[in-house]
């Protein structure tokens, strides 16, 4: 069952629907919802962290470098991120089709 | 074998969960089920039980605290009434949904409007659907009786799902009756410790109360279903067990006076025992009357209700609950759909009756049983003695 992505019939249910391996949530990529995605302009980044504190789906990571990327896979484009940085480093731009 | 003792029956059905010695009670006070509460509390207080007494501010954070408790494994009881049963109605499928065996007390209460506190059943039918197995008891030992029952039935692995013992508010809180209280020993030879199929704990991740998308959803609908039609099995097993060690006898459909009766009467709750004495005082005038009294109510005990209307010419059904511009009331309608394939079957006809604390007495159902000898009413489904 742990190899399915979800289980094929109502018999290969677990009681409760409990899952018992951890972190399989991960496997759920929520980006694709995404309707627009941010795009950070680092020459305006202050590196204050305000977009990886506020991003509910905690997708925005830290680069090497000390800036923030999200993590595409995830991200809904809900725009929080954009709509807490202050110094305006981060727009949000319609995904292609 | 126990002790006979005088006692309220909510402080009773407490003492119940005191011998299943559970190990959480979340609960939040309403009439009539505040006794249960302050109860709970005081034995907790008092160390009888090594249990915690949870301080909820509302029944949707008592069902919710119930849950969480029970999914760390321990034995809960929670227990409610009335408008605080509809307010926990959020998350009592998510109770069964994930497995659950927590075990309510339910001191049935009429609904608002208008407001109300007396006794109906107006509060448990809503949740008829929320996949509980759902007991009815007649009198102060039933409710003991049955509360001990639905910790061993729930926690059962086979089940593994909530139950909810129904006493009458009032009728049955609020009185004081012979109860026979069994002993510790003999509870503790009935209810083993529970043993949780799984438990939050760090040591073994588990996820509880995932989401279902649409692909799913529907085959964990199926799943849930079958656990609760299977049930029925673990019920019955329990209860044979139960009258081999207590001697008492608990059946999903309990009859009385039925093997040549023409007209029975359909009750559950309390009513059970004003319309025995009514069966048995129109036996006296030649009447043949019988009575069918209605103890599981989740899962519907189809085969047991077959086998016990055979030979009945008519089923009065009493409804304590309306299904406003339905069929008839909930216990009515669920009994003609399931005497619908079955080619010998009684002439139905549904009565409303003792809403929000009307009295029913022994003279009503005789009338009742009268009136429906005819096989129909004037209409589809009668309030009884409703003035105009």
């Amino acid at each position: 069952m742990t190899e399915k992505k979800w289980p094929e019939t109502w018999q290969e249910i677990n009681p409760g629907c409990m899952v018992f391996r951890p972190g399989s949530a991960s496997e759920y990529h929520t980006g694709s919802w995404r309707a627009k995605r941010p795009i950070w302009e680092n020459e305006k980044c202050i590196k204050c962290g305000l977009c990886y504190i506020y991003c509910p789906e905690a997708c925005v990571t830290e680069t090497a470098e000390g800036f923030y990327e999200a993590n595409l896979d995830y991200c809904k484009g809900c725009g929080i991120c954009a709509q807490e940085c202050w110094p305006g480093a981060i727009k949000m731009v319609n995904e292609e089709g | 074998m126990g002790k006979r003792v005088g006692m309220e029956v909510a402080i009773a059905s407490a003492e119940a969960a005191a011998l299943c010695r559970f190990d959480v009670a979340a609960v939040y006070p309403i009439t009539p089920q505040s006794h249960v509460a302050e109860h709970l509390s005081d034995i907790v207080n008092d160390g009888r039980v090594d249990a915690s007494f949870m301080t909820v501010e509302s029944e949707h954070s008592a069902m919710s605290a119930a849950i969480g408790s029970s999914a760390t494994g321990a034995r809960t009881v929670t227990a409610t009434s009335s408008q605080g049963l509809l307010f926990m109605s959020e998350v009592l499928p998510i109770a069964s949904a994930m497995r659950l065996p927590i075990v309510m007390i339910i001191a049935n209460r009429a609904v608002s409007g208008p407001i109300n506190i007396w006794n109906d059943h107006s509060d448990i039918m809503p949740m008829r659907d929320t996949g509980w197995i759902s007991l009815f008891a007649e009198n102060g030992q039933e409710v003991v009786d049955m509360t001990i029952q639905a910790f061993r039935i729930g926690e059962d692995r086979r089940v593994m799902l909530p139950v909810n013992v129904n006493m009458d508010g009032f009728q049955l809180t609020h009185m004081v009756e012979p109860i026979i209280m069994p002993d510790q020993e003999e509870v503790d030879r009935f209810l083993p410790a529970y043993v949780p199929f799984a438990t939050l704990h760090p040591d073994r991740p588990v996820s509880m109360g995932t989401l279902g998308m649409p692909e799913i959803y529907a085959e964990a609908q199926k799943s849930k279903d079958v656990a609760l039609v299977n049930s029925i099995k673990v019920v019955r097993e329990v209860w044979q067990e139960w009258e081999a060690q207590f001697g008492r006898k608990y059946e999903p459909v309990q009859s009385y006076r039925t093997e040549d009766a023409d007209v029975a009467l359909v009750t559950m709750g309390s009513m059970g025992e004003t319309a025995e004495i009514a069966v048995d005082e129109l036996r006296r005038e030649g009447v043949k009357a019988g009575l069918l009294k209605i103890k599981l109510w989740r899962p519907f005990p189809f085969d047991e209700l077959k086998k016990a209307v055979k030979g009945i010419r008519v089923l009065a059904v009493t409804d304590r609950a309306c299904s406003f511009g339905g069929p008839g009331g909930p216990v009515f309608s669920e009994i003609r759909s399931a005497l619908y394939e079955t080619t010998k079957r009684p002439k139905i006809v549904n009565f409303i009756i003792g809403l929000g604390g009307r009295d029913v007495h022994m003279e009503d159902f005789m009338a009742m049983v009268r009136q429906a000898a005819k096989g129909k009413l004037s209409e589809p489904y009668v309030f009884y003695g409703v003035r105009g």
